[in-house]
């Protein structure tokens, strides 16, 4: 999910940034008025968590090669704010030193991969939680449906800025096909490590997950 | 230390040179600015790249780094480049005929584009991460006025990695003597009760490394000597005439 450079057009790749720069800019805002001093070194444990999984080095994958885009686990542990913060600061060490998506799209993965589970991710959670049966078991099936949402509604506003503006010579429907079929299984796998992740989290630290049962946000 | 203790060291080419001596804030911002003056250039036109490998070619001979060590870390995009090899075959007509296959022209053209694109970005941020260690880095950002709280994330991210990497090798350790090699998806579950364990252990751990700090006076704020200082008038026009020299290539290419 991490566009290389070249891959959209400068007018895409300009808009992505604009539209990554605000709504990082109010996340920063309201994650800054909300921080206690205690939660900064959590967000920054959080995001050495991202970066070590993210590395392609180490195999964490079960035998799938998508690895784990985090972005709604982010969200559910850290909330709608200080989540996109450091999934934002992991994805631009990435693109920094593993190559992971080019500095000049930077603005477009930001949308995709930060943006999204905070914007999609987080009202799907919270509205599941209210649906399905309280408790650590509903809401963590809740944080993984709500992985699979967001992850989908990437692959598909990826294909929609393909659309507006793709620059690899590639027909839309081919990029759309396979981007949307291969996300679908990627989609799956999120779905399942967050809801796995979270309920395990629940039972042992509950007080770590933002959208545990205990704690209405 | 060992290289555990300091993040991005492995990349770190060390030299005394007056690269590895430019203040971050400055060196951050022209490789940014390098790497969106190469995603400008126009499709379909290559010699601005030869003018782009002229420029990294001269930074890179003035901070003394190997060029081959250089090019041996691009293999991070490979899997990138196999799938930028399926353009031309998926691409849309017209078609051109190589040695009796069917490939597409502006697939051609894009996957050419593409894969230099991502090159040289991954060349310039290569030099940019082989002379600046991470915590510069992060300190040149602080100075670009990224906001506060993405730094000391990023700042607290670079300490910890080195946490999470320990408990991960010890955990992978006592996962092999029992017998585990979880590797198909219905193996999942070991996977995610393995990531969910690494989540509390590491955040447990956390928590303790952050009350030590505050017993050692942490105040929720860096010292001073992490924030670094300002770059001279001269050190900016150093560093920022490398992206207009670039720019020169991408307006006329």
């Amino acid at each position: 999910m991490h566009i290389p450079d070249g891959f959209v057009s400068a007018p895409v790749a300009a808009a992505g940034a604009v539209v990554a720069a605000a709504g990082l800019a109010v996340c920063a805002r309201q994650a800054g008025a909300q921080l206690t001093e205690r939660q900064l070194p959590l967000a920054g444990l959080a995001a050495a968590f991202f970066l070590v999984l993210e590395a392609p080095i180490i195999p964490v994958g079960a035998g799938t090669n998508g690895h784990l885009l985090g972005g709604t686990l982010a969200v559910a542990l850290l909330g709608p704010w200080l989540g996109p913060v450091v999934i934002t600061v992991v994805t631009v060490v990435q693109a920094l030193f593993t190559g992971a998506g080019g500095l000049s799209a930077l603005g477009v993965n930001l949308v995709n991969l930060a943006l999204v589970p905070a914007a999609v991710g987080y009202p799907v959670l919270l509205g599941l939680r209210r649906v399905l049966p309280q408790g650590h078991t509903g809401t963590a099936l809740a944080a993984g449906l709500a992985a699979v949402v967001s992850v989908l509604a990437a692959a598909v506003l990826f294909t929609a800025e393909y659309a507006v503006g793709g620059a690899a010579g590639v027909p839309l429907r081919t990029v759309a096909v396979s981007t949307l079929g291969v996300y679908a299984l990627v989609a799956v796998f999120e779905g399942v490590v967050t809801a796995l992740v979270v309920r395990g989290l629940l039972a042992l630290r509950a007080d770590l997950v933002r959208v545990a049962p205990e704690r209405v946000p | 230390m060992s290289s555990l203790h300091d993040p991005g060291a492995e990349l770190l080419i060390p030299a005394d040179t007056a690269v590895h001596r430019l203040a971050p804030q400055c060196k951050v911002a022209a490789t940014a600015l390098f790497v969106l003056a190469v995603a400008g250039t126009p499709r379909g036109s290559y010699w601005p790249y030869l003018w782009y490998l002229l420029i990294l070619g001269v930074i890179a001979a003035l901070a003394a780094l190997p060029p081959l060590t250089l090019l041996r870390r691009l293999v991070v995009e490979v899997p990138f480049l196999l799938f930028v090899l399926a353009l031309p075959v998926v691409g849309a007509p017209p078609e051109l005929t190589v040695l009796g296959v069917g490939l597409s022209e502006p697939g051609l053209h894009a996957a050419a584009t593409i894969a230099l694109k991502a090159t040289f970005g991954l060349l310039a941020t290569g030099i940019l991460a082989a002379t600046t260690p991470l915590p510069e880095i992060i300190t040149g950002l602080e100075r670009l006025r990224v906001p506060r709280v993405f730094t000391a994330v990023a700042a607290f991210m670079v300490r910890y990695t080195e946490v999470v990497l320990g408990e991960l090798a010890r955990m992978r350790t006592a996962r092999a003597c029992r017998g585990g090699d979880p590797r198909w998806l219905w193996q999942v579950r070991e996977v995610a009760g393995g990531l969910g364990t690494l989540v509390v252990r590491t955040f447990e751990r956390g928590e303790r490394v952050y009350l030590a700090m505050v017993s050692r006076g942490y105040t929720g704020v860096p010292p001073p000597a992490l924030t670094g200082a300002a770059a001279s008038r001269g050190a900016w026009t150093a560093a920022l005439a490398v992206p207009l020299l670039a720019a020169v290539g991408t307006v006329l290419g």
